[in-house]
């Protein structure tokens, strides 16, 4: 099977072919397209070119400049570590074969090269895939193509950028009709997700690709970082645990502490170094530090500079470093996947067991974190709810493709509904989505004349005009992100506004409510804020050891759904309290004395008085973006109950609510009843800034307004033209438009959860236990330790107008 | 007819002005109800350059306008310039959208003041159109003039002001006004904003100066200097 070059070659190596490895290379031969599904530190991405290779080396180099195979990572950086690694096997075996890679960075008379005489292998990105899509010269580009090779596939799939590749993937079928396409993932709860994500999708059936188990590594050890002397009842931070983490480290070669944000990210560095005594080079590692500052880290990295680098989900995926030899997770592990994502960046060797240690930073995230070991310890993992095909992105696409050539409507339907996660779409959606794109496909025709693609006079759709190519490739891409503005550094002594290095970058709304002189922590230090000028935010270094604003704005992920069902049950199982830390056990059993321990399947819900005040709690573990929509939909209901209730707080396992006036008097069935999706979610989205962020996000993505107007304008910061007029207005006069349809899909699963909510609602039909109790249940406290710290992020309504009067009110009539 | 509790009433230069929460002024001693910067059509005005966004501002403004006269019942309405966001604006109105605003503007003492989107407001329309007009204590106008005027009442800079409480912040188009002069929020659905904390209207005003915010039933007053901020505050309540 293995051409004798090759066979040499491992030789010199010392290795032997992995058996996942020549079962691709059968599959290549044979012309089919594959999964393979094998943990990190198997040859997986060998694995995935060899057929590729090999079948390059047979073909005379002359012949060729035409491009044969293209890879395609979520990464940048994994694209261009990927193509050092293929210069080994080439240059070794002294192969006539160019691999190269295609990023933002590389030069634009690369890409033209690129364009017209393409190496046989490219590496790049899904983004990169669109804009080269929307050359005029792509399907000349692409004619030659036979093999596309997927890399971190699971990462992909099953989000808004794998919509965006399965259509790019769809267009390649009409180009190349016998290319093939290798997968590459991590163990998932289920491949044949991904299997159909491989394959062209048939009228009739469904077709999947074939898949291959690489062989399974050894187990990792887990120990979870827990004192039976003091669990914190909330927070996130771990504090208490510093000195765990620092003993982990320094007995490690080199270890990743990940932590879930950004906030956590820089708190946790901080506060490592107030105990770092031997001062072992820790670095730090997150998304919004400026770009070279990044690069620093992962050379220092590469190496072996580090002993550890406390990162967040940036480093989840992306190149290996051999030297890691442990992983340590601060935080709730959120789901059995991630937590074995995390772990498998240590130690890189498949017979050796991958070490970490989780440190749970408060009482549930101690029962999260065992509930994640039992599950990784028997091979399960979270499933995922797979999503539509979105239809902005499908805007994007149709917009994309017009600038390569004019399109017949019928003919893109179908090469459209062969991508997997389009199969569902209508031609009613898809003649919507072409119409929104063509003229923004309002009822009230108006914009006829300024129509962005028009029919030719053969029934075929081209586009209107060359600068909207242009503007296309300007904001072509489905990753949006916060508005960010640039943290500049004011140089001593001198005025703001003037020069100023750059830290990196962080999102506006936190900036904007900062006034001159707050500090807060970025960059690993406690920075003074000085003022917003055109260019970004200045700021000043401090000697200030603690920051007055925290910078905590949640989670990023929810717990996942099958981690919360591991949780509820381990919570319901008196017998397993033993394993669990002492002051966690205690916890639990008095709560079951002074209240009640909800079975799996059952809702808890307790109200108590505390203070002037009367809460209401409830337990639904479903992740905090579940809960903030169940607290917004809750609370409006209470109010027309005349209960008065004045706020909640959300977090991934409860749902406080506070009013003035005694809640245990309601029927919980009828206030948790599933009609709360109706009318009271319609008339809470009409308003609510979560929902107004995703609205934006589908502008953006879809093309209605740019990515670049968005953020600053010229003429000073403040001069926005916001999408939330453009929704406001929209919602107003066509409330079904394929925009807002767009938007409300997004949030079923987005920011607001409602997928989840709906699933939650369902099940505890009927499984409602309350309790009214005289005073707040052990259950409940951290939930209300909460209350002060953090509200719902992004959410702010008009109260707050009436809180700044009454407080103004309140400040000037005191006589004291 | 009464006028609500809530509305919020505010003096300029001695002269009583309801400030409404839908973002017009109401002068009951005249009669007079102001509007600014409408900015009708902006929507298709963007759509030339390529953004197709939705074609409804005009219909929204028209709409809220069509309320205000209703509950008012005006003598005279000022639109106090950038009425219309471009000079071609006018002749992109629709025909129901024209016979709407031609019935408000023949239905009273209709006057155009004359914006830098609009140098010349269509008189095809009705009304008459002035560069600024002076009523009792009050001189209306598109711009704030650079020496400060008692009485005057203005817009073009579309104000906006930013209140923080618990790491929570909202904006809201506001009139600012410090007792002496004044400057309109925009009207048009599709106007942005410039905070109030920016010096090109802070300098407009003596030191202590409001910004009334429009809220969806009501106005409120926050000082405007600086970024007001209210953190913790309402922990106290």
């Amino acid at each position: 099977m293995l051409p004798r070059r090759f066979a040499d070659w491992f030789g010199s190596r010392g290795w032997q072919i992995r058996s996942h490895q020549s079962a691709l290379i059968e599959h290549a031969a044979r012309g089919e397209s594959v999964l393979l599904v094998a943990p990190t530190g198997g040859g997986k991405t060998l694995a995935g070119f060899l057929p590729s290779l090999i079948d390059l080396a047979n073909l005379p180099a002359r012949r060729r400049s035409a491009l044969h195979t293209l890879y395609i990572s979520p990464l940048k950086a994994l694209a261009v570590d990927v193509q050092r690694n293929l210069e080994a096997p080439i240059s070794e075996m002294g192969l006539a074969i160019k691999a190269e890679t295609r990023t933002g960075d590389t030069s634009v008379s690369k890409r033209q090269r690129q364009r017209h005489s393409p190496p046989d292998i490219l590496l790049t990105t899904p983004e990169q895939l669109g804009l080269l899509l929307s050359n005029p010269g792509a399907a000349l580009m692409f004619a030659s193509l036979k093999t596309v090779v997927l890399d971190e596939l699971h990462a992909m799939y099953n989000s808004k950028r794998g919509d965006l590749l399965a259509l790019g993937l769809s267009r390649l079928q009409t180009l190349a009709p016998g290319h093939r396409r290798v997968g590459l993932s991590a163990t998932v709860a289920d491949p044949a997700a991904l299997q159909r994500y491989l394959m062209p999708q048939p009228m009739q059936g469904e077709a999947r690709s074939a898949l291959v188990l690489g062989q399974a590594g050894a187990k990792p050890k887990i120990e979870i970082s827990a004192s039976d002397e003091y669990v914190p009842w909330s927070g996130h931070l771990a504090r208490h645990a510093m000195g765990d983490i620092m003993e982990a480290i320094r007995t490690a070669k080199t270890a990743l502490v990940f932590v879930n944000t950004r906030a956590q990210a820089e708190l946790t560095f901080q506060a490592l170094w107030r105990v770092n005594s031997d001062n072992l080079p820790i670095a730090l590692h997150h998304g919004s530090l400026a770009p070279a500052q990044r690069r620093k880290v992962e050379a220092a990295m590469t190496r072996g500079d580090l002993r550890a680098v406390v990162c967040t989900s940036t480093l989840d995926l992306g190149i290996d470093w051999g030297a890691v030899d442990k992983v340590i997770c601060v935080g709730a592990p959120k789901g059995a996947a991630r937590l074995v994502q995390r772990i498998g960046r240590a130690n890189h060797r498949l017979d050796e067991p991958s070490l970490a240690l989780l440190v749970p930073s408060n009482r549930f995230e101690v029962l999260e974190c065992n509930a994640a070991r039992d599950a990784v310890m028997a091979g399960e993992l979270d499933g995922e709810r797979l999503k539509h095909g979105s239809l902005d992105v499908l805007a994007q696409h149709i917009l994309c493709l017009s600038c390569s050539k004019p399109f017949d409507a019928s003919a893109l339907f179908s090469e459209v509904r062969s991508a997997s996660p389009y199969v569902h779409i209508t031609r009613d959606d898809f003649d919507k989505v072409l119409d929104f794109v063509a003229t923004g496909g309002y009822a009230l025709k108006r914009y006829d004349r300024y129509a962005k693609l028009r029919k030719t006079p053969e029934g075929l759709w081209r586009l209107a005009h060359p600068r909207l190519a242009q503007q296309y490739r300007l904001n072509a891409g489905v990753i949006i992100e916060d508005p960010m503005i640039e943290i500049r550094l004011q140089a001593k002594g001198r005025p703001t506004g003037v020069g100023g290095r750059v830290l990196g970058q962080m999102e506006e709304y936190f900036i904007e409510q900062l006034t001159s002189g707050d500090t807060f922590v970025f960059s690993g230090n406690v920075l003074r804020f000085e003022g917003i000028r055109e260019d970004g935010a200045y700021v000043s270094r401090t000697q200030e050891a603690e920051a007055q604003v925290p910078s905590y704005n949640g989670g990023q992920f929810p717990l996942s759904t099958f981690l919360a069902q591991r949780v509820r049950e381990m919570v319901s199982k008196p017998e397993t309290w033993d394993l669990l830390p002492d002051p966690v056990g205690e916890w639990l059993r008095i709560q079951e004395l002074r209240s009640v321990i909800p079975k799996p399947g059952q809702l808890l819900v307790e109200t108590f008085p505390r203070g002037a005040k009367s809460y209401l709690v409830c337990y639904p573990f479903e992740g905090r973006l579940a809960h903030q929509t169940l607290g917004m939909l809750i609370t409006r209901r209470l109010e027309r109950l005349r209960l008065r209730p004045i706020g909640f707080v959300a977090n991934e396992y409860a749902l406080a609510v506070w009013g003035l006036r005694d809640m245990g008097n309601v029927d919980m069935a009828e206030l948790f009843a599933e009609d709360m999706l109706g009318d009271d979610l319609d008339a809470w989205l009409a308003e609510s800034a979560l929902y107004k962020r995703t609205f934006r996000n589908c502008a953006i993505i879809s093309g209605l307004i740019e990515r670049r107007s968005v953020g600053r304008e010229k003429t000073g910061r403040q001069v926005t033209f916001s999408s939330d007029l453009i929704y406001d207005v929209l919602r107003e006069h066509e409330p079904d438009h394929i925009l807002l349809r767009a938007t409300y899909e997004d949030a079923g699963t987005g920011l607001l959860d409602i997928a989840r909510l709906t699933d939650m609602l369902k099940r505890v039909r009927n499984r409602i236990v309350t309790r009214q109790l005289d005073r707040v249940s052990p259950l409940a406290v951290p939930a209300l330790l909460e209350i002060s710290k953090e509200m719902v992020a992004g959410e702010a309504n008009e109260d707050i107008l009436h809180e700044v009067e009454a407080s103004l009110i309140e400040e000037a009539m005191r006589v004291d | 007819m009464s006028i609500d509790n809530y509305q919020m009433q505010a003096e300029v230069n001695g002269e009583r002005l309801v400030l409404d929460c839908a973002g017009a002024a109401w002068w009951p001693a005249e009669r007079t109800l102001v509007f600014s910067d409408i900015h009708f059509e902006k929507g298709s005005s963007l759509a030339r350059f390529g953004a197709l966004i939705p074609p409804y501002d005009t219909r929204t403004a028209l709409k809220r306008m069509g309320a205000l006269i209703a509950r008012y019942a005006p003598s005279r309405v000022i639109a106090l310039g950038d009425s219309f966001h471009d000079r071609d604006a006018a002749n992109r109105l629709d025909g129901f959208e024209r016979a709407t605003l031609a019935s408000f503007v023949n239905g009273t003492n209709w006057v155009w003041i004359e914006g830098n989107h609009d140098p010349q407001p269509p008189t095809w329309l009705g009304g008459r159109v002035t560069a600024e007009i002076a009523i009792g204590g009050l001189v209306f106008r598109h711009e704030p003039a650079a020496i400060p005027q008692a009485g005057e009442i203005a817009g073009h800079l579309h104000p906006c002001a930013t209140v923080t409480l618990r790491g929570h912040s909202l904006r809201r188009r506001c009139f600012a006004s410090d007792g002496t002069r004044m400057v309109m929020p925009a009207f048009g659905a599709y106007a942005g904003g410039l905070g109030v904390d920016d010096p090109v209207i802070s300098s407009l005003f003596a030191q202590d100066f409001a910004a009334y915010m429009l809220g969806g039933r009501r106005v409120y007053a926050v000082p405007a200097r600086g970024t007001p901020r209210f953190v913790g505050v309402a922990a106290a309540r």
